[in-house]
């Protein structure tokens, strides 16, 4: 605990307490970033796939996505205090809350899935299910990457000044789970577009996690720490140990493959998780709130204390 | 900088912005504030904990907790030329939310349940608030909570708990009624003064100007400037130490000054997204 009355560099504090409050959104919600990506990402990779004349890999990516669609809404009602109340989220459209913009983007996304996967599923209404299959296009990308703004526009250290970085890690991960998932569906002869943005995937994540931790110096190691820190080990040993299996033994055997896919999910599920527990240990710990803003008033002054003369 | 966001669509029934200033440097610590605060407001009793932190023993301001008296031991003499006492000085500090000229909490809220009100003070609609908690971590100061108290006898039954976000309100029903918030009408020394900002300004600056002439050891105001990070606080300070010393934040920033920038660089990453899933299929085409 810091101590009250020091002075010289050590960070003060009020008896150690937190400045900001803890997020206190609950497990539901890391588990809806990724299963937002995966329906994101999986909405696009089904459309290309599709234009490409894959249609195996078309139908499976668009299944998974329209199965991770439709669990979202679920994990986000039952975190809400008032769960009864979750449609009080479309009573305004609000472009200053990002949790608002992403639950249109949901309803839209989620809609054109679901609509695009039940016209596949009857294997009728074509062009009604290629007309929703293009708004879920369009849907998909803000919806696997909205996730990073949402949690960047707090007052959460480690979420705030990852702002340039987290849309980014998002997407990746958000590619690198629906390549994975959309891999463990098809038979690996057809799966060959989806282990290459599995494998990108986790390869951009990883080193986009990297450099993010590299640019904000100290405040970087609350991703190293604590549970971040083992869930941010365990999300790269998972995806990294995925997708070498998919981009070797998966590329023939449709076992490798759905192993590799789990792994790489599982590890993608870790990575928001460890993201998560990382704003949660930033925001608990007072230093991070007061040094990153002592490191602004150095730089570029305050005008939130006025003091005489 | 100094109007705030969403007053002026109030047209002819805006009123006058008002505010408190808190001034520490007469505040006695007795906690009339906390009390009056809990009794007008009806906010159900929390738990009663000694914290051994001074005579603080509620901690923070919290759903149930809108003003938070913080007590602060020193060994630090009170004036500057080293006399006023034993070099020891006792800061007390009553907090309260500082109803923001740019309110990261009523930016980030998705339902439009916090609002803007004619008086230019930031109120939770508790028939609106679905308990999304997005204001909790938005707010720089940590005002915000969730409450987890039993719910009142009209929620429906499956409410295991309140569930909702609570804050300070300013006592908005009572300055519908024209009277002052109910802590500034119980503070026995004035440290909690209510009034129209621009006034309450003015006096602060006086008072600062009178301190430093006594030589009161690092007295300043805090979010009385309309141009720091959050356009001016509606409630603020005259503090005798640094803002971290009372558990406030030295540089606060409204997260959403931000966020035009995050949402280009969101549309950037998303774009990427689709043109590198796209590319994967390069050369595949059959």
């Amino acid at each position: 605990m810091s101590s009250v009355t020091g002075t010289g560099t050590e960070t003060r504090s009020y008896y150690g307490r937190p400045i900001i409050k803890e997020p206190v959104w609950t497990w539901e919600i890391p588990t809806y970033f990724f299963t937002g990506g995966l329906a994101g990402a999986s909405a696009v990779l089904s459309s290309a796939a599709r234009v490409a004349g894959n249609d195996k890999l078309a139908r499976a990516a668009l299944y998974v996505g329209t199965a991770a669609e439709l669990v979202s809404p679920p994990l986000l009602i039952s975190d809400l205090g008032r769960p009864e109340r979750f449609h009080h989220m479309l009573r305004v459209v609000k472009p200053t809350s990002p949790m608002n913009v992403g639950s249109w983007v949901l309803l839209v996304s989620g809609g054109a899935s679901t609509t695009a996967a039940l016209c596949q599923l009857l294997d009728r209404f074509t062009p009604l299910r290629r007309a929703a299959s293009v708004v879920a296009t369009l849907a998909g990308p803000p919806l696997a990457t909205y996730t990073g703004v949402l949690v960047a526009d707090t007052a959460v250290p480690a979420w705030h000044e990852a702002r340039r970085e987290l849309p980014w890690i998002f997407g990746a991960s958000a590619a690198a789970s629906a390549g994975a998932a959309a891999s463990m569906f098809v038979d690996p002869r057809d799966a060959g577009p989806a282990r290459r943005v599995a494998v990108a995937g986790v390869l951009a994540e990883g080193a986009l996690m990297q450099a993010m931790q590299l640019r904000l110096g100290t405040l970087g190691e609350v991703y190293r720490q604590g549970r971040a820190g083992k869930l941010s080990w365990a999300a790269k040993g998972l995806a990294v140990t995925g997708a070498a299996l998919l981009g070797t033994k998966g590329r023939k055997s449709r076992a490798a493959a759905v192993a590799g896919g789990a792994l790489v999910c599982a590890g993608e599920l870790c990575m928001r998780w460890a993201v998560f527990n990382a704003g949660r240990q930033s925001a608990r710990d007072p230093k991070y709130v007061v040094e990153s803003q002592r490191r602004r008033i150095e730089r570029d002054g305050t005008k939130a204390t006025t003091k005489p003369g | 900088m100094s109007a705030p966001d969403g007053l002026a669509t109030y047209g002819d029934e805006q009123q006058e912005r008002v505010g408190f200033f808190t001034d520490t440097s007469v505040c006695i610590g007795c906690k009339d504030c906390e009390v009056a605060c809990k009794e007008w407001n009806l906010i159900p009793e929390d738990g009663l904990a000694w914290t051994g932190n001074s005579y603080d023993n509620t901690g923070e301001l919290s759903a149930n907790t809108w003003r938070h008296v913080a007590f602060v031991e020193q060994e630090k003499p009170l004036l500057t030329d080293g006399n006023g006492g034993t070099g020891l000085r006792w800061l007390m500090e009553s907090d309260v939310c500082k109803h923001c000229t740019h309110a990261a909490c009523l930016d980030v809220c998705p339902t439009g349940s916090l609002f803007r009100t004619e008086f230019g003070t930031v109120v939770v609609q508790q028939d609106i608030c679905n308990g999304c908690g997005y204001c909790v971590p938005a707010c720089p100061f940590g005002v915000l909570d969730k409450r987890h108290l039993a719910p009142a006898p009209d929620l429906p039954a499956f409410a295991k708990e309140d569930g909702r976000v609570w804050k300070c309100t300013l006592c908005y029903d009572r300055l519908k009624g024209g009277h002052e918030p109910a802590c500034a009408k119980a503070c026995p020394t004035k440290s909690i003064q209510f009034g129209p900002l621009d006034e309450l300004r003015e006096r602060a600056d006086a008072r600062l100007a009178k301190l430093d002439a006594e030589g009161w050891n690092g007295a300043q105001l805090y979010g009385r400037d309309p141009d720091d990070g959050v356009g001016g606080f509606g409630a603020f300070f005259l503090l005798l130490d640094e803002p971290e010393v009372y558990g406030l934040p030295p540089d606060p920033v409204v997260t959403t000054r931000d966020l035009p920038e995050m949402w280009t660089n969101m549309l950037a990453a998303a774009g990427a997204l689709l043109v590198g899933v796209a590319a994967a299929f390069l050369g595949s085409r059959s």
